[in-house]
């Protein structure tokens, strides 16, 4: 087994090169298709301004792209490097759907987002929108893949363990790929990088409004992210719902966790919107509750419970019992005791093998666990409440300021009067950071909330990481740090060098700062 | 579920195939970008030829390097074994990889977007990493497979590498380093051939008969010291039709020459060394030639025959165990259940060919030459 500090390590890691490659993502998947938007309607109206809005956002669009794509390959690296014991355990299931976004999704963006800054001279005006169109599908379709491989540890449907290979194995792709799980993360995700994308290009035209400068430029940028970031938003917080309704399904602790619900109140269970969440003590201090709210979210009845976190863990702890059971069946079959008995008691008590590898961390042999040590299993089943808890309701409340971003935004661009509302176009300039927030507090609450499992129910963390030396991850997470803070420097300040300039980067001899140019263009 | 239209043992073979073919189209194309980078601050002698060399791949790295991220992920989802394996005892080596290829998008996007001297000349060190560093580091690991690897599973299938990271510099494996640095830069020069002319392209020219002498004669030393100085390995009792991929059920022997058994049953696969061989001559006798699209096909199909090469030697061998020979991995044992193999080759058979074509076609727009001037009129663009 890897030692607890190597574990720790490669958990931070990971986290952290995660949330740092989330930096990108989300403005890439939402920018790429408000190009989309841009470039149709400079095709169908042939007005200049909308090729150069088309042309300057796709810069900015460009210095963000090749590090989210380069950010990405370290993901992938470190299942091999870091968690060398999860890759062989459900590479099987988890392999495939990243090979099959390398093929069909990463492909088609990476091989077109050259011909996106290369062929406007090249390509009829047609071809290129297509480009643009290919460019903006491949990063949504790779984003699906990849949430298909994320949901699957969530809810890791369509597999079987398998005793004589000691690993997972796929067993129904179909179910693999229409994991419900992965329908509302995908559409959630996406729609959250909208959202960022949306935000970015209506703060920074905000902050040219403010500043009288490439007015008409500004306007009509600021017009098309307030309506594609309202329908984004919108999607967001319904979907986001729905993505607590797919939790409640599969993973019922994660729901009790996010709500701080700590016994399972009679249906349906009412929403905590505020409190400290006491996980020594078991409950909420100074909670603010909604009556029904949370019930009617997560089961969609009026009489269905919502698990809390005290009936969980008296479930887990019956599942840890079986798999000792499991576990010990399995250690006869691995040392070639093969007879139809243990086959049996293996088989029938094999869906709790992932709770008795729980053990493994107080008890090695797992069979011989005293009830002490299954009561630190049972303990650590649980994730620490309160970053859970937070993490969602900050996350929510970015969303919802969000919303109202969009709808004043959105309002007044039909009024036609954005320019003269400074307090909107500060709202939408300081508001910029609200969507990065929102999405990695997000991730926190999907991947911290899904400890102590790497895999849900299948594969506790503790076992998946490669059993190395803590100073090589020392030396990794120190190359880490000094390249990922040199590159986000220096990424940052040519994003803000080339938002300064403006579309006069273009070099179009149209705007402000240009020789020759009228002030307000 | 999917019928099994192919039997497992099939599966095994044609995946062994299927990887190649990834990691060649790596070596084929993101190849010539990293030998390209290495090239960049000796063939480029001031900015402007530096900015040509790095807009004649610009167009085109980003979808070259998904070649390395797909093989990375179908060795994830047909060899699981092999992946984990490899990555974790190759630790600090795949670390320094991926660290060089951070250099290439902020390089490439970023270096001609501040006029000062300071900041292009440290994007071209850090472009000359980003291509050099991989290039040579994917050879070393070669190397080290050749020999065999410190490595052992124990009951629950937990890999322990037992090595040092010092260990994976012997003078063999840093030789092979050598050859994977010598091709790419030849493919790399024999690539900037095609794309620009005058003074870059007559030291692309140098370059190129240079790396391609420099890489046969590595690539030949390689072979004399597999011959006499490198172990090889040999499968010596198999489980009669086991299906379940388990590596520990089959005994392995290690012995001198045992590399080379494979060209003394199968003579047909002495053609990629032969290939290799020939088609790095036939470079560098092409490259003063005007023509230069023949020897980027010759460049090519060296790289092919280096890879498939070492590919061959080992072959059913993927990753021999030196400590533990019985936890050797192999194309048979160390690969995904057969539903998934089968999944992933229609996955694969479906998408493959799609890529390549619309790769071609990206390809055939921005073909033609750089230069100073087209550099220059498209500089507002990016």
């Amino acid at each position: 087994m890897p030692s607890a500090d190597v574990v720790e390590l490669s958990r931070l890691q990971f986290g952290l090169t995660a949330l740092y490659h989330f930096l990108f993502v989300p403005l890439t998947l939402g920018l790429s298709w408000l190009l989309v938007i841009m470039e149709s309607v400079y095709v169908m109206t042939g007005k200049p301004v909308y090729k150069d809005m088309t042309q300057f956002w796709g810069k900015l669009f460009g210095i963000n792209f090749a590090m989210g794509v380069t950010t990405g390959i370290t993901l992938e690296f470190q299942f091999g490097t870091n968690w060398a014991y999860y890759s062989h355990y459900v590479g099987d299931i988890f392999g495939t759907p990243l090979a099959i976004e390398g093929l069909v999704a990463f492909f088609l963006e990476s091989t077109f987002v050259g011909l996106f800054f290369f062929g406007w001279e090249r390509l009829s005006k047609v071809g290129h929108l297509a480009v643009t169109f290919l460019v903006a599908f491949g990063s949504s379709l790779s984003a699906l893949w990849i949430l298909i491989a994320n949901a699957w540890m969530q809810n890791p449907v369509g597999a079987e363990f398998n005793p004589d290979t000691m690993r997972m194995e796929l067993t129904s792709v179909s179910e693999l790929i229409f994991n419900p799980v992965a329908q509302v993360k995908f559409v959630h995700t996406a729609a959250a990088g909208y959202v960022t994308a949306a935000s970015f290009v209506l703060g920074v035209s905000s902050w040219y409004l403010l500043r009288r400068k490439n007015v008409g430029f500004a306007l009509r940028s600021f017009a098309i992210a307030a309506g594609f970031g309202l329908a984004s938003t919108l999607s967001v917080i319904v979907l986001g719902d729905e993505s607590g309704y797919a939790t409640g399904e599969s993973q019922k602790v994660k729901l009790a966790v996010i709500e701080a619900e700590w016994e399972t109140q009679k249906p349906p269970a009412s929403f905590t919107v505020f409190g400290f969440p006491n996980q020594e003590a078991e409950r909420t201090d100074y909670a603010i509750r909604i009556p029904y709210l949370m019930g009617i979210i997560a089961t969609r009845s009026f009489d269905q419970p919502v698990m809390g976190i005290k009936d969980l863990k008296a479930d887990h702890q019956k599942r840890i019992e079986n798999g000792m059971i499991a576990y010990g069946a399995l250690q006869e079959l691995r040392s070639g005791e093969q007879s139809q008995k243990t086959r049996e008691l293996f088989e029938n008590q094999k869906r709790d093998l992932g709770y008795g590898l729980l053990l493994k961390k107080f008890a090695p042999r797992v069979v011989d666990a005293t009830p002490a040590q299954i009561h630190q299993a049972v303990e650590e089943s649980i994730p620490r409440v309160a970053p859970i808890f937070w993490s969602f309701r900050i996350m929510v409340g970015c969303g919802l300021t969000l919303l109202l971003l969009f709808v004043l935004a959105f309002y007044y661009c039909a009024r036609r009067s954005v320019i003269e509302r400074v307090w909107l176009l500060r709202f939408a300039l300081w508001t910029m950071p609200l969507p990065w927030i929102a999405a990695e507090l997000g991730w926190i609450v999907a991947e911290y909330g899904r400890q102590p499992w790497t895999i849900s129910e299948i594969l506790p963390t503790h076992l998946s990481a490669s059993s190395l030396d803590p100073a090589q991850v020392y030396f990794s997470l120190a190359g880490f740090f000094t390249f990922y803070t040199v590159l986000l420097i220096i990424e940052v300040w040519l994003m803000l060098k080339y938002i300064k300039l403006g579309p006069a980067s273009l070099g179009t001899g149209r705007y402000h700062g240009e020789s020759g140019a009228p002030a307000k263009a | 579920m999917s019928p099994m239209l192919l039997d497992y043992e099939t599966l095994k073979i044609i995946w062994w195939l299927l990887i190649g073919v990834l990691l060649i189209g790596f070596a084929l194309t993101d190849g010539f970008d990293m030998g390209v980078g290495a090239l960049l601050p000796f063939i480029g002698r001031n900015d402007d030829e530096r900015r040509v060399i790095i807009a004649s791949i610009k167009p085109t790295w980003e979808g070259n390097q998904v070649w390395l991220v797909t093989a990375g992920a179908a060795i994830f989802a047909a060899w699981p074994l092999v992946y984990a394996a490899a990555f974790y005892s190759f630790y600090a080596a795949m670390l320094l990889i991926l660290f060089a290829l951070f250099m290439r998008p902020l390089g490439i996007e970023s270096r001609s977007k501040i006029p000062d001297p300071r900041w292009r000349s440290a994007w071209d060190w850090a472009l000359f990493a980003g291509g050099a560093v991989p290039a040579t580091v994917f050879g070393v690991a070669f190397g080290n497979l050749l020999q065999g690897v410190p490595f052992q599973f124990d009951s629950t299938m937990r890999i322990t590498y037992t090595g040092t990271f010092l260990a994976l510099l012997n003078p063999f494996a840093l030789l092979c380093g050598l050859v994977s640095l010598g091709m790419l830069v030849m493919h790399g020069a024999a690539f900037l051939r095609v794309k620009t002319t005058g003074e870059v392209q007559r030291r692309a020219n140098h370059a190129l008969r240079w790396s391609a002498l420099g890489t046969l004669a590595c690539f030949v030393i390689g072979g004399f010291w597999v011959a006499a100085g490198i172990d090889g390995y040999r499968i010596i009792a198999m489980p009669a039709g086991a299906s379940a991929a388990n590596p520990l059920l089959k005994q392995v022997e290690s012995g001198a020459g045992l590399w080379l058994v494979n060209y003394t049953s199968y003579p047909w696969t002495m053609l990629a060394p032969a290939v290799g061989i020939g088609a790095a001559a036939v470079a560098a006798w092409l490259a003063t030639s005007p023509r230069t699209v023949p020897a980027f096909v010759a460049t090519g199909c060296s790289v092919t025959g280096i890879i498939l090469t070492a590919g061959l030697s080992m072959f059913p061998f993927l990753m021999p165990s030196s400590s533990h020979p019985a936890s050797s991995l192999t194309a048979w044992d160390a690969v995904s259940s057969h539903h998934t193999l089968m999944i992933m080759l229609v996955a694969i058979v479906v998408c493959l060919p799609v890529v390549i074509a619309y790769t071609g076609w990206v390809y055939r727009v921005v073909r033609g030459k750089v230069t100073a001037q087209s550099v220059r009129d498209g500089e507002h663009l990016y």
